[in-house]
């Protein structure tokens, strides 16, 4: 049945792609809970993480656990300093303002890298061997073994973290009602700090894990932005559990739609399928139907 | 008073060219011209009808290939084109228009984008139609009758007539009942709906009228420079274009003008920094919104009107 294993090798590898979307798509929903806007930069988040890991491990030479380490570290201060540099400051805090100054943010990460990294696309060895390991008749690569392990890790760590811990608490708490925390003594303030943070922290790993499959160059931050943005859409705006399902599910429509229709409009199909998703239920698969207070 | 600005502009732009004989300064300026086409038509939309469309750049290069392609291609007379390929960005605005214009502020940023990034794509790919990557060349160039508009100086006049043009309509457009009912409904859609303005269809209308004269402009880019590839058309230019709103202010029409040709002439003076084109945009549009959110001009306007009640 090779059609079949076609399809299977097309589902595993749209769901090494999927998690990193996943990933992504979690950052956008951290910042959209903390603050209701819409961080355009989270895809420069992504870019930022695959540059530094190509930097600290391929060109210092750095053990790879250190390198990972401070890669995340480095781009978790840039999405702070985003929220403490740009929008804190802000004259206007309305929502709108704030999203295009993260739109402002955005090109300004990618000029900046291009005159750090130049313009070509880089590589990066993956973390464990190139030899792929045979499941059912379709070969998987043991990079995508370290993204489905690193994703999961990342997804189990924050829910316990969301779930179990005073900071997660409070960081639900603003999500929920911003006026209600602040009654409550939780510093908002910090929290939305945090939440960039952590955003910065969630992107780099998407980066660092999806480079040795992809490569990275200056200008790749906007398209991985839009595709965990998707997929956020497509799980409902702000459910982490949505985010993760959306993230997986437009991997594997993606990939599905590359092998079996065509490769040259691959992306078409990702934008294809939010346009239809907000077109008919905007509130996303998992989301409620939205209503608003006057 | 009222109607002072637009003679002295109108003059202003007459004689300009009687200074400025150098031909790089002219292209420059006609490239200016259809800016403030496309940024009066997206302020329209951003300022009047509170919507941002990150997808300007897509109905621009729509128009530019649907006018290369009529004519290029399947040999049709350039004028008549012109409006042709506005009626259909117009139609393709439409029906993307009345399902996202349902959605909030960041959902139809996001949805116009994706709407640009899917255009890009299909200009590149669909390369039997477009010319792929490298582009499509030998686009006609205009002329009326014997007339051609073959130097610079000439379609300068022409480019300047229509960006003119446009202003007035502009103008006209936001002091009827129409623009009345649209600056209501961006201060607040909902109160608008409850004094009876039918929100939904002026949305619409106005994201209709902004992406024709995007692909207006597109029309004539294509005939002046007779050659496009689709870089011109990425979301780069919709953010540059929204930038230029911005700078100038939303809700300002003169704002717009001000704005499209400042950050139009802007990487001319700045030569040296070209290589850095992306970040210098980046940066003028965060500093704006983080300390002129109003928009450089209306911020001016307002500083000179304070400087002048001060000596007085």
């Amino acid at each position: 049945m090779p059609q079949l294993v076609k399809l299977f090798q097309f589902t595993l590898s749209g769901l090494t792609t999927g998690s990193t979307y996943a990933l992504i798509a979690i950052g956008f929903s951290i910042i959209h809970n903390a603050t209701g806007i819409v961080n355009f930069a989270q895809g420069e988040f992504v870019m930022l993480g695959g540059m530094f890991m190509i930097t600290f491990y391929g060109y210092l030479k750095l053990p790879m656990a250190a390198a990972f380490v401070l890669s995340v570290f480095a781009v978790a201060i840039i999405g702070l300093l985003l929220e403490k540099t740009a929008l804190r400051p802000s004259r206007s805090q309305e929502v709108l303002n704030l999203v295009m100054i993260t739109v402002g943010a955005s090109i300004f990460i990618k000029g900046l890298s291009m005159a750090v990294w130049g313009k070509s696309a880089m590589t990066l060895a993956p973390f464990s061997g190139e030899d792929p390991i045979l499941i059912l008749g379709a070969a998987i690569m043991p990079q995508s073994i370290w993204i489905f392990g690193i994703t999961l890790a990342v997804v189990a760590a924050l829910s316990a973290f969301f779930v179990k811990t005073r900071t997660g608490k409070a960081m639900r708490a603003v999500a929920a009602s911003r006026r209600s925390a602040m009654l409550a003594g939780i510093p908002v303030n910090r929290m939305i700090a945090l939440s960039f943070f952590l955003s910065g922290a969630l992107g780099a790993v998407a980066g660092i894990i999806l480079t040795p499959v992809t490569t990275i160059s200056y200008d790749a931050g906007i398209m991985l932005g839009l595709k965990g943005f998707s997929a956020a859409i497509l799980g409902g705006y702000g459910s982490m559990i949505g985010a993760v399902a959306g993230g997986l599910l437009l991997g594997v429509l993606e990939s599905l739609g590359a092998g079996l229709v065509s490769s040259e409009y691959k992306d078409v199909l990702a934008f294809l399928i939010l346009l239809i998703v907000l077109f008919f239920k905007p509130g996303g698969i998992f989301g409620k139907g939205a209503s608003r207070r006057v | 008073m009222k109607h002072l600005p637009l003679p002295v502009f109108s003059l202003f732009v007459i004689a300009l060219p009687l200074i400025l004989s150098n031909n790089y300064y002219l292209m420059a300026l006609n490239i200016a011209a259809l800016n403030v086409v496309i940024v009066i038509g997206l302020n329209l939309l951003m300022g009047y009808a509170g919507q941002i469309s990150l997808g300007h750049a897509a109905f621009f290069g729509l128009g530019a290939y649907l006018s290369a392609i009529l004519t290029t291609t399947c040999g049709f007379p350039v004028w008549p084109t012109i409006p042709a390929a506005m009626a259909i960005t117009a139609v393709v605005a439409y029906l993307i228009g009345i399902p996202t214009l349902k959605l909030e502020g960041h959902y139809l940023v996001m949805a116009t984008l994706g709407f640009n990034v899917i255009v890009y794509i299909v200009m590149i790919q669909l390369s039997a139609v477009t010319g792929g990557p490298s582009g499509f060349a030998g686009i006609p160039r205009l002329q009326i009758g014997g007339f051609a508009f073959d130097s610079d100086l000439k379609i300068y006049y022409l480019f300047w007539a229509v960006a003119i043009l446009v202003l007035i309509l502009s103008l006209n457009l936001i002091h009827s009942r129409a623009g009345r009912a649209m600056a209501a409904l961006s201060h607040n859609e909902i109160a608008a709906r409850c004094t009876g303005i039918d929100t939904e269809t002026y949305k619409v209308k106005i994201f209709v009228i902004s992406a024709a004269l995007a692909s207006l402009a597109g029309s004539l880019y294509a005939h002046y420079i007779s050659f496009i590839s689709p870089g011109s058309f990425s979301i780069f230019f919709s953010l540059q274009a929204v930038t230029m709103v911005l700078v100038g202010g939303m809700g300002s029409v003169w704002g717009s003008l001000f704005g499209a040709i400042l950050l139009s002439l802007l990487p001319e003076v700045l030569h040296s920094v070209k290589e850095y084109n992306v970040l210098v945009y980046g940066f003028i549009l965060m500093a704006v919104l983080m300390f002129f959110p109003r928009g450089l001009f209306p911020a001016g306007r307002s500083f000179c009107i304070a400087m002048i009640r001060k000596k007085t």
